[in-house]
């Protein structure tokens, strides 16, 4: 409008740099604000994701320690192998727990009578006899001779010398009484109480004893689920947006077909848990709790996300390169896959990828197909009954014994590892497959 | 290479599924989440102590556990439901009618609901008159009459002036939980029936005393703190004005922090429970499919295992878990009728 040439512009010749100006201040501070507000929004996001993890890593912390009990432990040939046999089985079947008793015992020579004798061995944890059982198994010479072993010590003893039971409340409201501390106290002046390097958690399955429960179980489901999964969708996903974007005539069934994969993406996930109970278990009859039936349904849920995105990704290849290839005499199917289909790879591994972490992290949907489970055993197949992360993140976090509350955050911990893996891996793939032209 | 890897894969995939789908070697336990810390306890010492594989435990919640169960015979179907409440005449119809004919009932123990508080605030002591007013939808009308007005109660001072005068704050479960239908059929059925008005209701109009009963008011004044019990718990401390409902076993695992409040007199302790003072106690039970004794390895020894003084006596493993305990007497009659494998009669309703 103002146009300085005009002859109302001779007239007064500074109007429109005036206007300018004036504006110029304006729209610097416009600007200078906007780039605060988006500063600070950076700030307050990793300033909460700061919160999230100290949280979670102060607390997860302690859970990779374990107290454990060091006892002379006499492997009391009578008890173990009385007839000298060695087998595998009388080995087995042994009353190790025996063993470990009387080595606590004789710590505590003066405790007599039932009840005290009870608290004393409440001291040990379950998992002791079991411990002893695998260094006989592994080591039968072991027998007529006596040992210095740590023994993993019972998680309210291990709550108490991590200081998550308080030693100044009244005896009680403690669950470790004033009797059991002043052993805790008596051993730790010998020096044989002692917090360790928790290995159990990293081997072990699930367990209602904290002190034994480990992440290895569902960490293997989590793996075996994901792998097919990913073995499911990604084919699938990729030839579906390859025929839709580049094969499909554009008429209103491809369109219908084109919203109905933007709905199903929208589609809470719950629905495709019961989907996958009445179609995969019901009618086809796979098997319950297995991380096939698992990978089922995450694929059903991940396919839309994986789809919509590989679609954008050979939108974003320029059509010039379709143009050469078929100028040149290639046919449209080599077309696509020598020329546009490698270039598309970066953004659809991306895609992928966010598909994969949603289906890391889902629970819902595998309530209907029996993966919210307890399940001791590690799986070793896809067709094993197991857990996944999420799913063991969720019921430590509703048992009720203390011990379970820094192993829910240990277990977020090692979730978070395990995306960060994922995403490191989409990151190095994308690495090898990006062409720049 | 990409190709034959999914072909491998998904070949090996049929093939393990198709062996797995003949038989099952490891009992399938479905059910309530309230039973499913004992459930796990007592499958993980029979994993370790046996030559059976450890049962694959499932917390699929009462309802949803006994819809499994009911489904029909075979290793696709689960071999023990866990229930908070016993079987209702309807599911054990449907049993029948899926070929679920015999099922043998037992008994475990009771379960207690906590009604408690921080420690840093004083301890409660309520009856189940006290909580219904303070909880439901429409009470009577404090002015004086019969006419039901929406709740105006907003301290418990006003519900009896013998209660602190502190706002009315309370944390509990939503009603999809086991322990909100417990809390509101015991506590607060239990409390309106306190007012004779209402306990006449009964009789003229059921269906409406029960709206009346069980209504949950939804002002704001009772949250719903989520299914996390835990959580309950961590927001109780750090509310000290606040009341939290939740599983007993919780507030034995956390006597250093919160207190429970005493129901009618009575505070929740192990003994009060046992004994049935306390009156916000349920019994608690599983169901064991008949037809898949001797199909599925292991079952009748699992019976035997959990039906063991060693896990669910007084002094067993389970009542470090939480679990209370039957009485002596009524413990050995379920534990026979269990190891003989007696099935149960049709519920009454």
């Amino acid at each position: 409008m103002s146009n300085p040439a005009t002859p109302d512009g001779a007239n007064s010749p500074r109007r429109a740099i005036d206007a300018v100006n004036a504006s110029l201040k304006r729209r610097y501070a416009a600007e200078k604000r906007f780039r605060l507000m988006g500063m600070s929004a950076v700030i307050l996001g990793l300033a909460f994701v700061a919160i999230l993890f100290v949280d979670i890593v102060a607390k997860g912390w302690p859970a990779f320690q374990q107290t454990s009990i060091q006892l002379p432990i006499y492997f009391d040939a009578q008890v173990i192998d009385p007839e000298g046999t060695r087998e595998a089985d009388t080995l087995s079947r042994a009353n190790y727990v025996v063993l470990a008793r009387d080595a606590l015992r004789a710590q505590f020579p003066d405790v007599q009578g039932r009840t005290d004798v009870r608290a004393l061995n409440a001291m040990l944890s379950p998992g002791v006899p079991q411990q002893l059982r695998e260094l006989v198994m592994a080591d039968p010479s072991l027998i007529g001779t006596t040992q210095e072993i740590w023994l993993i010590a019972d998680d309210d003893v291990d709550q108490f010398v991590k200081g998550a039971i308080p030693r100044d409340v009244p005896e009680l409201e403690r669950r470790v009484k004033d009797q059991t501390v002043a052993w805790i106290d008596a051993l730790d002046e010998r020096g044989r109480i002692e917090k360790k390097f928790n290995t159990t958690f990293f081997t072990a399955g699930a367990s209602r004893e904290p002190e034994l429960a480990g992440i290895a179980g569902a960490l293997m489901g989590s793996f075996y689920t994901l792998v097919l999964t990913l073995l499911f969708s990604f084919p699938i996903a990729v030839g579906a947006a390859l025929y839709l974007e580049e094969f499909a005539p554009k008429n209103k069934w491809t369109d219908i077909i084109e919203v109905n994969i933007n709905n199903l993406a929208a589609v809470p996930s719950i629905v495709f848990g019961l989907l996958g109970l009445a179609v995969f278990i019901s009618f086809f009859g796979v098997p319950r709790s297995t991380p096939l039936v698992g990978a089922l349904v995450l694929t059903l849920m991940t396919l839309p996300t994986i789809i919509i995105a590989s679609r954008a990704a050979l939108k974003s290849v320029p059509p010039s390169i379709r143009e050469a290839a078929l100028g040149v005499g290639a046919s449209p199917l080599q077309t696509q896959f020598h020329h546009v289909l490698p270039l598309a790879m970066p953004g659809m591994l991306t895609g992928t990828i966010i598909g994969m972490a949603q289906a890391l992290g889902e629970t819902a949907p595998l309530l209907m197909i029996g993966m919210i489970a307890f399940i001791v055993d590690i799986p070793g197949g896809f067709t094993d009954p197991s857990t996944v992360l999420p799913v063991q993140i969720f019921l430590w976090a509703d048992s009720p014994e203390r011990g379970f509350i820094e192993k829910t955050s240990a277990a977020i911990m090692v979730l978070l590892g395990f995306l960060l893996l994922m995403n490191l891996t989409a990151v190095l793939l994308r690495r090898k497959f990006e062409r720049r032209w | 290479m990409n190709k034959t890897l999914i072909a491998v894969a998904v070949t090996a995939a049929a093939a393990s599924f198709a062996t797995h789908a003949l038989a099952r070697d490891a009992i399938s336990i479905v059910g309530s989440s309230t039973v499913f810390p004992f459930s796990t306890a007592v499958a993980e010492n029979f994993g370790r102590t046996s030559s059976f594989k450890t049962p694959k435990v499932e917390s699929t919640g009462t309802g949803g556990g006994m819809k499994l169960f009911c489904s029909g015979v075979g290793v696709n179907h689960p071999d023990i439901t866990n229930a908070s409440r016993g079987m209702k005449a309807s599911e054990f119809d449907n049993c029948a009618a899926n070929g679920v004919k015999e099922v043998v009932e037992v008994k475990i123990g009771f379960d207690g609901i906590a009604i408690a508080n921080s420690k840093a605030a004083r301890e409660y002591d309520l009856t189940l008159k006290e909580i219904w007013l303070a909880l439901a939808k429409d009470v009577p009308d404090p002015k004086g009459g019969d006419a039901l007005v929406a709740n105006p109660y907003k301290t418990w001072k006003e519900v009896n002036p013998a209660l602190p005068d502190a706002k009315i704050e309370v944390l509990g479960p939503p009603p999809t939980s086991g322990t909100r239908d417990a809390f509101v059929e015991l506590a607060m059925e239990g409390g309106c029936n306190a007012i004779d008005s209402i306990k006449a209701l009964k009789k003229a109009d059921e269906k409406k005393h029960k709206a009346v009963c069980h209504g949950v008011r939804e002002d704001g004044v009772f949250v719903e703190a989520g299914e996390n019990d835990n959580l309950i718990v961590q927001k109780l401390v750090a509310n000290p004005n606040a009341i939290g409902i939740f599983g007993f076993s919780f507030l034995d695992q956390n006597a250093d922090k919160i207190q429970g409040a005493k129901i009618n007199g009575v505070s929740p302790t192990y003994e009060t429970i046992a004994s049935g003072d306390y009156p916000v106690s349920r019994s608690i039970y599983f169901y064991v499919k008949k037809a898949h004794v001797g199909t599925i390895p292991g079952i009748a020894e699992f019976v035997k295992e959990f039906t063991s003084d060693a896990a669910w006596g007084p002094e067993g493993y389970l009542a470090d878990k939480g679990l209370i305990s039957l009485p002596d007497a009524e413990r050995a009659k379920w534990a026979s009728s269990a190891q003989a494998m007696e099935p149960m009669a049709k519920p009454s309703k």
